[in-house]
């Protein structure tokens, strides 16, 4: 023990960052359990069982919120896998070094752009009076301009679309990189073998992608009971008429908190989405440890 | 009909340049829109709606923000600041955590890499964590708000470090050190830093973007306009465009708000505030795609 003092004294700080950053917070979620009281202070509020849980139950957004969050995030996962796993396989066909690194690097310039400006981005094309959809692309079909913002119906399609734009570049970068990683000797057999080109994606490339892909499905499946606060508040505006399609776990925690102040609600949607969401990390992980143990968190 | 290998490939390879073409088109054409529209008269866009080519070029958005630009400004500076200091401090304080759990024959370690790992399957939530930091903490108006909260935000670059010091420095290099009397924080800072730049490099960067992206800390803990960083600015103007002006005291204020060119200016602003990103990106681009790559694939 002595001989490694100096080696636990170097971890000190960031174990001190950690036990105040994640485990305080964690030991917090009791206040679901309390009827918060801020003169009295966290500890010696008084307890009131599972009251709040019967409050967030009773109104119909618990199953809203749910039912978004889940079904948002198996879209995503669906769309965004496609979408990045085709570019990957296609991206390994360009055989002009210049041309690989313009795709490469362009594709993942949204990845760089915060939320906020995304909005910015997404009011260009949606703003009702200036928007280039209303103004330039409906006229065309002789269309009547349409009030994006307070429409819910257009909602779901929109965020997947954005979502998508955000976060495929990343995931073809990781793709691309692991057809990188297959062995040119399997490609050099295949074809000897005389298996065509489409083939060879079929029978070479997507098997040997398989560990990959399963596992970067089982990372988003991790945090299916989570959401991009960003996507699903700043960028529909926070607009009331569309919450039916963008309230999520993660924006009904934060107006129940900071809008409304309510905080036995908050705290119990807050609760239910770290027990909930602990569970999917852990079967994830699960699954992981028995495909690839060397994969797996822990 | 069978097509013959070389008609396939060559089917393959066209499909792969329109594919990719049309989604590298989709990523900078939003970027375009924003820019053009920032350059367009104001009342050009009221008749025409934002669009790609401007039909009269008209700059009224950026004399404008070029009049407040002591609002701009601060919130760059606010910007640059909690990058640098939330990076560096975030680098030094992962390393000196991620180098002794590289130790393998450290006495507990298995227990200490698990107190790391658990913090990324569970967390408190937003309520805990707001109320430990305003009313236990105190940050809320503070620029610690922007700084401590992502200090260490993800266990993940934490793991990074690690295992690049267990796999890509030599053990001998250390022993040798080690019996040269070297002591571990010197091993840390003087023979492993060298060595590990690139790893370094690369969570600084991915820490660094997370930085200066960063919005919601500034949502939930600042209601000073003082502190805004250019995010959080952007994101008071996006709701309210006045925001502008009446977070300015000056006595023109009033006068100035009254020809605001509203329209125009949120595009003006968008673009100031993503400009940087994109300027650097050039520079540090290869090393961001590696860094992507390097966190999935592992070896």
């Amino acid at each position: 023990m002595r001989k490694h003092r100096a080696l636990y004294l170097m971890m000190l700080p960031g174990l001190l960052y950690l036990l105040i950053n994640n485990y305080l917070p964690l030991m917090g979620l009791v206040i679901a359990f309390k009827k918060l009281d801020f003169s009295k202070g966290i500890l010696a509020s008084d307890w009131c069982g599972l009251k709040n849980f019967a409050y967030l139950f009773n109104t119909s957004d618990a199953l809203l919120i749910t039912r978004n969050t889940i079904c948002y995030n198996l879209v995503f996962i669906t769309v965004n896998n496609i979408l990045a796993l085709t570019a990957a396989i296609l991206l390994n066909e360009i055989r002009r070094k210049n041309a690989l690194k313009v795709y490469q690097s362009v594709i993942l310039i949204p990845n760089l752009i915060s939320m906020v400006i995304v909005s910015y981005l997404v009011l260009a094309f949606l703003s009702t009076e200036n928007g280039f959809l209303n103004k330039s692309v409906l006229p065309l079909f002789g269309q009547e301009p349409i009030s994006w913002y307070s429409s819910p119906k257009y909602w779901p399609f929109i965020l997947v679309f954005i979502n998508a734009w955000k976060n495929a570049g990343f995931l073809t970068v990781i793709y691309y990189a692991g057809i990188l990683g297959i062995s040119g000797e399997i490609y050099e057999a295949a074809r000897i073998d005389g298996a065509s080109k489409t083939r060879q994606v079929f029978s070479v490339t997507l098997p040997q992608l398989k560990p990959l892909v399963t596992m970067m499905v089982l990372l988003f499946v991790g945090k299916i009971f989570f959401s991009d606060f960003g996507l699903f508040y700043q960028v529909p505006l926070d607009s009331g008429a569309l919450y039916d399609v963008t309230n999520v776990i993660d924006t009904y925690v934060y107006h129940a908190l900071i809008q409304v102040g309510d905080i036995s609600m908050s705290s119990a949607a807050g609760f239910y989405q770290s027990v909930v969401g602990f569970i999917f990390v852990l079967i994830s992980n699960l699954i992981v440890k028995r495909i690839n143990p060397e994969n797996a968190l822990f | 009909m069978r097509l013959n290998r070389r008609e396939e490939g060559v089917g393959w390879r066209m499909s792969a340049y329109v594919y990719l073409s049309v989604l590298t088109a989709l990523c900078v054409l939003p970027v375009v829109l924003l820019m053009a529209s920032s350059v367009t008269d104001e009342t050009a866009i009221v008749r025409d709606g934002y669009s790609f080519i401007p039909k009269k070029l008209g700059y009224s958005a950026y004399d404008y923000l070029l009049r407040e630009k002591w609002t701009l400004i601060r919130s760059y500076m606010v910007s640059i600041f909690v990058t640098v200091v939330g990076t560096s401090s975030g680098i030094l304080i992962m390393s000196m955590l991620a180098y002794p759990l590289s130790r393998l024959r450290l006495p507990y370690r298995k227990g200490f890499l698990f107190y790391v790992v658990f913090t990324m399957l569970m967390n408190g939530g937003l309520v805990p964590y707001y109320i430990l930091y305003t009313q236990v903490f105190h940050i809320k108006n503070t620029i610690l708000a922007l700084i401590i909260p992502n200090l260490l935000a993800n266990g993940f670059n934490i793991l990074l470090l690690k295992s690049f010091f267990q796999g890509s420095v030599p053990e001998e290099i250390i022993e040798s050190a080690r019996i040269d009397g070297v002591g571990d924080f010197r091993m840390l800072f003087s023979i492993i830093f060298p060595l590990a730049t690139p790893v370094l490099a690369t969570v600084a960067l991915l820490q660094g973007i997370a930085y200066w992206n960063d919005w919601f800390n500034g949502l939930i803990f600042l209601t000073n306009p003082k502190l805004y960083s250019i995010q959080n600015l952007l994101n008071r103007i996006l709701l309210d465009v006045q925001f502008l002006t009446s977070s300015n005291l000056d006595p023109m204020a009033a006068a100035q708000a009254a020809n605001l060119p509203s329209v125009t200016i949120r595009m003006a602003i968008a673009v100031l505030g993503v400009l940087p990103m994109l300027i650097a990106y050039p520079f540090f681009q290869k090393k961001f795609v590696r860094g992507i790559a390097m966190g999935s694939v592992k070896g």
